[in-house]
């Protein structure tokens, strides 16, 4: 009985398929080789996951691709992970570097497998945030020297008692702990592991109008929802940060740079040119990002759309 | 008169056990009073011991260059290039792969209905098309090359090595250790690692996912082989077979069934990877899931979570169908059949080849923006309706229950500690438990991260003895209950196969970021392996057995507790040993939401070049827990069965 029956609808869907398929588009018709890239190649290039490096990488590829011919390999990698590329020769190119002193050093000086490619323009921004709505509530909290007063309101399961200072991702830079023992605050850093964990506890924070102090940093596409506030700590000077368990200063400004292969600096591609002259501002980056983050357009489209908007900037990466 | 005296034997020697146990406790809480803060061993997060600066200063030392390695990366690249190629890449001056959706649509229907029946090739072809629809068709493909090359390699190293554990005491003992490491090491803990031996990619990817799945196969078919009946093998050789003959056709026809469950669950284990190998850049949908996360979009993140579940599922199906069914004797008639059917999969594929609508899968009917909506909706629904609730259920079970045993672990002196877990081991489990106990405790101090690993043990027992008292509850259910059963299974697989990474973000909305929303979401990972083992030994109950308790008017519930459990004790003794395994397995995944620990400190070496050695001592502190605990309820299921 089965048997007839799946016979029957075995005959009839190729009967089907055979009618239906009479009239359709071949593959192989509609192709036609985009432009060759020979002068340039191809380049490998790791995407960190934040989306404001992929805004980056968004439009790096983009031009690359459309304006050089070249063939871009994004590699979806961790930051450390991707170092490790540079020695193996599976990545050419890193957009967004943020210090990382010891693998300048391993990479660059030591195993002379890097070089340094210059800034993004991009500035990076690292502090303990709150949410707006309790700076609203408690104008004096902005300033760290209040901060013990309101220890109390920021107790979790987590804290033991003391204040919670949410910390975030394992491979971001932080000093919290030493900062919270030499400013001599009532509180204790807990590890949320994730930046997941760190944007989820914000949106609530301000949704359901719960106390939250966290360590966050800027640029970073959440702002363009909810505009954190930096608690001012007490001011980066030069050398305050020299030794790591008597920092008792805000975190530096960070000017983010790019960092590339040794092998392909020397390769002469249009493409690390390109990379080289790459260079725009905080506000760009979080224009792309916000494209891919919250309107979800692909990595692609939202380079598109930012390029045609900003002729003139890619004009000059490319030297024209 | 055995079972009689046996059971005075029980009666006489169990009260004593529990009162020793009780004052044993006892004394270490009044213990704790007095000495809680002393040699407690705790180190800073940024703190390292001299082991692990070692560790960190020689993990370049094997590196790359190594001739071996490359060969091994090499020709793993290609198997995976090449089912990708067919798959899901355009491949050889085509603009689409070798084999459009149609094609594979058609040829994984057909497989599943040569080695299975009709009813899964119906499951097979509208899996795949569901896929498609969801808009994930390339992604799937990826995953789904990925996967096989993984599998393939798995069985192709798993079903030899555990044929020889199945024939060799030995090599069993020797294996059972080995597969142990494989399966509580966490996979965050070898990923950096293989990327240095394997550079990053595909085939780094592969050979993660080969570490982490192959265990099931092996074990399974060792178990097999095992089994087979005494009797039967020595028919065999008294006419006169050779050993060789007797592996071919003795032993490893009886064993296929079992080995056909190893190979599905080594299948389960490899796609349950693909998320995590997503972090060395390996292709597919768990791309899709982390870059979701990154911008916490439940929805996309649950429609490709969605789509690993349903490629579970269809080959948990087809694989199962294939154990049961004898395919290898067809009659006359299905051989013409399944001859016909070949052809018309070859029609189909030819078909894909050649018209743009059978080769790529057409995006007009997309459902997946309309799944992804809808599971953002009800995750916001359930976070507003839930919310505050949660939080309250949470701080209670933190405050009453989690707080005080992580206090006593990890506020008590080292040594003390250790005195009371080896002496309750050897009450548990005589030798057997309280050798491995001292020797797992003594490493563990080793490590440098005690203080972390006591952290963690406290969450691990929580989460344990939940997940057991779920999935006994479950498990006797759906076993005694055959409708029961196959309305949870789909759910249970969801939980074992759904990434982790899917309901974390909803999660840390319920709980916040904290140990509990650790616990949690272990728990949501652990439950099924032990509902469907507890269920599956409640099944293997003889009908006899529990037809003469209901024939002298037992009730149900007598029934259960004294003739259905304590005859699947071993089936629930092997099962609260594989909850502990995943609960164990997740704590990395812990770390990320708010536990710390051992999850943070492996996550941190896995990001921190400083850190690398510490996250490595923290991956072998877990393994050691792992092996302790296991080692532990293995000698306590020994002992009380010799007194019954």
């Amino acid at each position: 009985m089965t048997n007839k029956l799946l016979r029957s609808a075995g005959v009839l869907t190729a009967l089907a398929l055979a009618l239906t398929a009479c009239g359709g588009a071949k593959v192989g018709d509609a192709e036609k080789p985009a432009a060759s890239g020979k002068a340039c190649g191809t380049v490998n290039l790791t995407v960190s996951p934040w989306v404001g490096y992929e805004a980056n990488a968004a439009v790096v590829a983009y031009v690359a691709t459309k304006e050089l011919g070249c063939k871009v390999v994004k590699k979806n990698l961790k930051e450390e992970i991707a170092w490790q590329g540079f020695s193996t020769g599976e990545v050419d190119a890193n957009l967004e570097n943020w210090g990382h002193e010891d693998l300048k050093k391993k990479y660059i000086t030591d195993q002379k497998v890097a070089v340094e490619a210059g800034s993004t323009g991009v500035k990076g921004v690292i502090g303990w945030y709150v949410a707006p709505w309790m700076v609203a509530k408690y104008p004096d909290l902005k300033d760290w020297r209040n901060l013990n007063k309101y220890a109390s309101l920021f107790k979790t399961s987590e804290s033991g008692g003391k204040g919670q200072l949410l910390d975030g991702d394992p491979s971001y830079v932080t000093y919290d702990e030493a900062l919270v023992k030499n400013l001599k605050l009532d509180y204790k850093v807990v590890q949320s592991g994730s930046e997941t964990s760190l944007i989820q506890a914000f949106r609530q924070s301000e949704a359901q109008k719960k106390p939250l102090l966290a360590y966050f940093y800027e640029p970073q596409w959440l702002f363009d929802e909810l505009k954190l506030v930096k608690i001012d700590l007490p001011p980066y000077k030069a050398g305050c940060d020299a030794v790591p368990e008597k920092i008792a200063c805000d975190y530096p400004p960070y000017d983010l740079d790019k960092i590339v292969s040794k092998k392909f600096a020397d390769s002469g591609s249009p493409a690390y040119e390109l990379v080289k002259n790459f260079n725009w501002t905080n506000a760009d980056q979080n224009v792309v990002a916000k494209y891919i983050a919250e309107d979800k357009l692909t990595p692609d489209a939202a380079a598109e759309k930012w390029v045609k908007d900003n002729r003139a900037k890619v004009d000059g990466w490319l030297g024209k | 008169m055995a079972s009689i005296t046996g059971s005075v034997e029980i009666r006489v020697r169990k009260p004593r056990r529990a009162v020793i146990a009780g004052v044993l406790l006892v004394g270490w809480v009044a213990a704790w009073f007095v000495l809680s803060g002393i040699d407690t061993l705790t180190i800073g997060g940024q703190e390292t011991t001299a082991l692990h600066r070692w560790l960190t200063e020689h993990r370049d030392f094997l590196g790359s260059g190594n001739v071996v390695l490359d060969a091994i990366r090499i020709a793993v690249d290609h198997l995976v290039v090449l089912l990708q190629n067919v798959l899901s890449q355009p491949a050889y001056g085509r603009p689409v792969p070798v084999v459009g959706w149609l094609g594979v649509v058609a040829v994984a229907a057909y497989l599943a209905w040569a080695f299975g029946n009709w009813k899964v090739a119906l499951l097979a072809a509208a899996g795949l098309t569901f896929v498609g629809m969801q808009g994930l068709w390339q992604e799937t493909m990826d995953t789904l090359s990925l996967t096989i090359a993984a599998v393939a390699l798995s069985l192709l190293v798993g079903i030899p090595l555990g044929i020889w554990a199945g024939l060799s005491n030995r090599a069993f003992k020797v294996a059972t250790l080995i597969l142990d490491l494989m399966q509580t090491l966490p996979t965050f803990v070898y990923l950096a690692p293989l990327t240095l031996f394997f550079a990053i990619g595909p085939a780094a990817a592969t050979i993660a996912t080969l570490i982490y799945a192959a265990p099931p196969v092996v074990r399974l078919t060792a178990h097999a082989i095992r089994s087979v009946p005494a009797e039967s093998v020595e028919a065999a050789r008294s006419l006169g077979s050779t050993r060789g003959q007797t592996l071919m056709k003795v032993l490893l026809p009886m064993s296929r069934s079992t080995v056909v469950v190893g190979i599905n669950q080594t299948i389960m284990a490899a796609l349950s990877m693909v998320t995590v190998a997503a972090l060395i850049d390996a292709p597919g949908l768990g791309q899709t899931v982390l870059k979701a996360l990154q911008t916490l979009d439940v929805g996309v993140a649950f429609n490709a979570g969605l789509a690993i579940v349903v490629i579970a599922i269809v080959l948990d199906r087809v694989t199962t169908a294939a154990g049961d069914r004898p395919w290898r004797t067809a009659s006359v008639r299905r051989r013409v059949l399944l001859g016909a059917g070949g052809v018309a999969a070859l029609v189909a594929v030819w078909f894909s080849r050649t018209y743009v609508w059978a080769a790529e899968f057409p995006t007009g009917a997309s459902i997946g923006s309309s799944i992804a909506v809808a599971a953002s909706d009800v995750t916001t629904w359930v976070q507003d309706v839930f919310g505050g609730f949660t939080y309250g259920v949470r701080d209670a079970v933190t405050e009453g229950i989690l707080n005080p045993l992580e206090g006593l672990l990890t506020e008590s002196p080292w040594w003390l500690v250790t005195v009371v877990i080896v002496a309750l081991a050897a009450l548990l489990g005589s030798w057997r438990g309280a050798v491995p106990a001292a020797v797992c405790l003594g490493l563990l101090v080793a490590t440098g991260v005690w203080h972390d690993s006591m952290v963690t043990l406290a969450s691990t027992l929580l989460a344990t003895v939940v997940v057991v008292a779920v999935g006994i509850v479950l498990g006797v259910w759906t076993g005694r209950n055959q409708r029961a059963d196959s309305w949870l299974r789909p759910i249970l697989d969801a939980g074992q196969t759904m990434p982790p990474f899917v309901y974390l973000v909803p999660f840390l909305a319920l709980f916040g970021t904290s140990r509990f929303t650790a616990i949690a979401a272990a728990v949501v990972f652990a439950v099924p392996v032990t509902t469907k083992i507890v269920a599956d030994g409640i099944r293997a109950v003889p009908v006899a057995t529990v037809e003469a308790a209901n024939s002298v008017g037992s009730s149900s519930w007598q029934v259960i507790s004294k003739v259905q459990l304590p005859v699947a004790r071993r089936a629930i003794t092997l099962a609260v040993n594989q909850g502990l395994i995943y609960v164990l397995s997740m704590v990395v995944v812990g770390g990320l939401v708010g536990a710390g620990a051992l999850g943070y400190d492996v996550a941190a070496g896995f990001a921190q070049s400083e850190l690398y050695g510490k996250g490595l001592a923290a991956g072998l502190a877990i393994v050691l827990l792992g092996v302790m605990l296991d080692r532990i309820t293995q000698a306590a299921a020994k002992r009380t069965r010799k007194f019954s």
